[in-house]
């Protein structure tokens, strides 16, 4: 007789060993599973919302990108402004994730290999920018070195720019993409615990040989995964921008404050354009994470667990 | 190197380990939270000081601000719960049910995290404009949605979409089935088992994943402005004034209505904060 197996309530439970050994006991069906009119109405609902707020949307983007033919499109991608803003989100984002990479490796490593007292006050600030608006994130850097800002009358004397020019862009993208990395990499750490690099330094190995051989090969899915989500901020991060970038066309433009100064304009085939490479990019980090997570899944774990 | 900090009393003296670092690692891991984050946010808090405790409730109890106020909390609230309702819905179906294409649904729920805030904002106006894909089944039902307050809680439904459903899924997933035979077996139907059973165990994710899709709306700007039509006093959000005063030069006013979001959605997260401890106390972790 065949054994009435109910994969999508057993899918946890085939993970551990004890359900290998025993059989599942006979189950009343009645109260384990859903009758047939609640799967279609609960799955109908669910697809429909996703269709409304998330494929729509996203079909939106590309359809209004191409109104005009692949020719205007590409016209638009290739206009001078364009390629500036295209670049500039590069030169950007090439800036604010390194930086964040060094940032969370060092966060993670003196907060899961170390005790020291203070540590949750640590994280709770790390966490910080998550749960700041992202004009806030802009308004920050404005407070302090805009014409009005604390050091502003004092960067204008030396001629040094930061507000409306690309290092405020890059302090802005930084702050919001703070958290990201580290955020990814303590709980993966604290789960793999100490053992391995005590045991790596006992036996001779310097702090620097331990973290490469030891430490990064054990988070580098992890790493990555933070790095990918990172990214993906930085390149399309807007409120922040928006505030300290001054909208100089062909200077302190990013690629989704290209796509407003477009929009604004009533050039929406050109905005869509711009956009749908954004949109791009955005499906690519979501097909790459979801490689991650499918490929690497029980090394992110505790990340995802969270 | 090796983090002797013998100048610390022996109680704030760090436990000793034989891995080195930590002097290294916590010093530009501190270094750099102070420089990007606590310095930009002291400045935030001092610099409507300069307005006195007056000045800054006058700053915040204008009417134009206090509508944008209530309005980015208010269609924050909404989106969250309809998010709530729906949210749980893509949850439950994407944990119990099978469908062709399952994996690539399941992905594409995060997009609105991947997703830049202003191509989803654009994106989301010309489908809900008149003449949009969606807008033009509802203007001769009398519905306008975008340029209007209902354009704004679209807008925060898109983005707290995700929230929600990555909060209750792991919960679902975790739940243990000996629970719902029981149930069963002691007689009950399966709509008391999902009210009596499942629902109390997974409320607690519910309501955490609601509060954190509100905390994010409330803020959010991108996807908001191009919808909402902008118009003082109906559909200004709170975040657009803060960019409209920064313009006028007027930044004691901003840091004002930025300070005040701020405190809020720290309330916000201490309750998200309070709500996890009470779950994980209920799951009995």
């Amino acid at each position: 007789m065949a054994i009435p197996i109910d994969t999508a309530d057993d899918t946890e439970g085939l993970r551990s060993e004890a359900f290998v050994v025993t059989m599942p006991p006979p189950r009343p069906r009645g109260a384990l599973d859903d009758p047939l009119w609640v799967k279609l109405l609960v799955s109908g609902i669910g697809l429909l919302f996703l269709l409304l707020f998330i494929l729509l949307p996203l079909l939106a983007v590309f359809t209004e990108a191409l109104r005009r033919g692949v020719q205007t499109y590409l016209e638009a991608l290739t206009e001078p402004d364009a390629l500036a803003a295209i670049r500039l989100t590069l030169v950007v984002a090439a800036i604010a994730v390194p930086a964040n990479l060094v940032f969370g490796v060092c966060a993670a490593w003196a907060i899961t290999k170390h005790r020291f007292p203070g540590k949750s006050l640590l994280l709770t600030l790390i966490d910080l920018p998550f749960s700041v608006s992202p004009v806030i994130s802009g308004l920050v850097y404005v407070l302090l070195f805009g014409a009005h800002g604390w050091f502003g009358s004092w960067l204008r004397d030396h001629g040094i720019h930061i507000v409306f020019a690309v290092p405020g862009l890059v302090l802005a993208t930084v702050f919001v993409t703070f958290p990201f990395i580290a955020r990814e990499l303590i709980p993966l750490m604290q789960a793999q615990g100490r053992d391995e690099e005590e045991a790596a330094i006992t036996l001779g190995a310097s702090g620097w040989q331990t973290f490469r051989r030891v430490t990064l090969p054990n988070i580098r899915w992890g790493l990555l995964y933070g790095v990918l989500l990172c990214n993906a901020r930085a390149m399309g991060e807007f409120g922040a921008v928006s505030v300290v970038s001054g909208h100089i066309r062909g200077e302190t433009n990013t690629m989704p404050l290209h796509v407003e100064i477009l929009y604004n304009e009533y050039n929406f085939v050109a905005a869509f354009a711009v956009a749908s490479l954004l949109a791009l990019l955005a499906l690519v980090t979501l097909v790459l994470k979801s490689l991650l997570e499918w490929r690497y899944g029980a090394e992110l774990a505790a990340t995802r667990r969270r | 190197m090796a983090g002797r900090l013998t100048i610390l009393p022996a109680w704030l003296r760090p436990e000793r380990t034989v891995i080195p670092g930590l002097g290294l690692t916590l010093g530009v891991t501190v270094t750099y939270l102070t420089l990007i984050v606590l310095l930009p946010l002291a400045a935030l808090a001092l610099r409507p000081a300069e307005l006195g405790l007056g000045g800054i409730w006058d700053a915040v109890t204008q009417p134009r601000v206090l509508a944008a106020l209530r309005l980015s909390f208010g269609a924050a609230l909404l989106g969250a719960g309809i998010n709530a309702v729906f949210g749980l819905m893509v949850a439950w179906m994407l944990v119990r049910y099978d469908f062709p294409l399952k994996r690539v649904i399941d992905a594409i729920v995060d997009l609105p995290f991947a997703l830049p805030t202003a191509v989803a904002g654009i994106a989301l106006t010309s489908l809900y404009a008149p003449n949009g894909w969606v807008g033009q089944l509802l203007d001769p039902l009398g519905i306008k949605v975008a340029f209007t307050p209902l354009g704004v809680i679209v807008a925060t439904t898109f983005i707290g979409l995700p929230f929600v459903v990555r909060t209750v899924q792991p919960v679902l997933e975790d739940l243990e089935s000996e629970l719902e035979e029981a149930a069963g077996s002691l007689g009950a139907n399966r709509w008391e088992t999902f009210s009596r059973v499942i629902f109390p165990l997974i409320l607690p994710a519910l309501l955490t994943g609601t509060a954190l899709a509100f905390a994010r709306a409330v803020g959010e700007y991108g996807s908001i402005i191009f919808i909402a039509g902008n118009m003082p006093m109906v559909s200004e959000i709170a975040p657009l004034l803060i960019v409209i005063k920064l313009e006028q030069f007027d930044y004691a006013g901003a840091a004002a209505i930025g300070l005040t979001m701020l405190v809020a959605s720290f309330l916000i997260l201490l309750m998200v904060n309070l709500l996890q401890r009470w779950s994980r106390r209920w799951s009995g972790e």
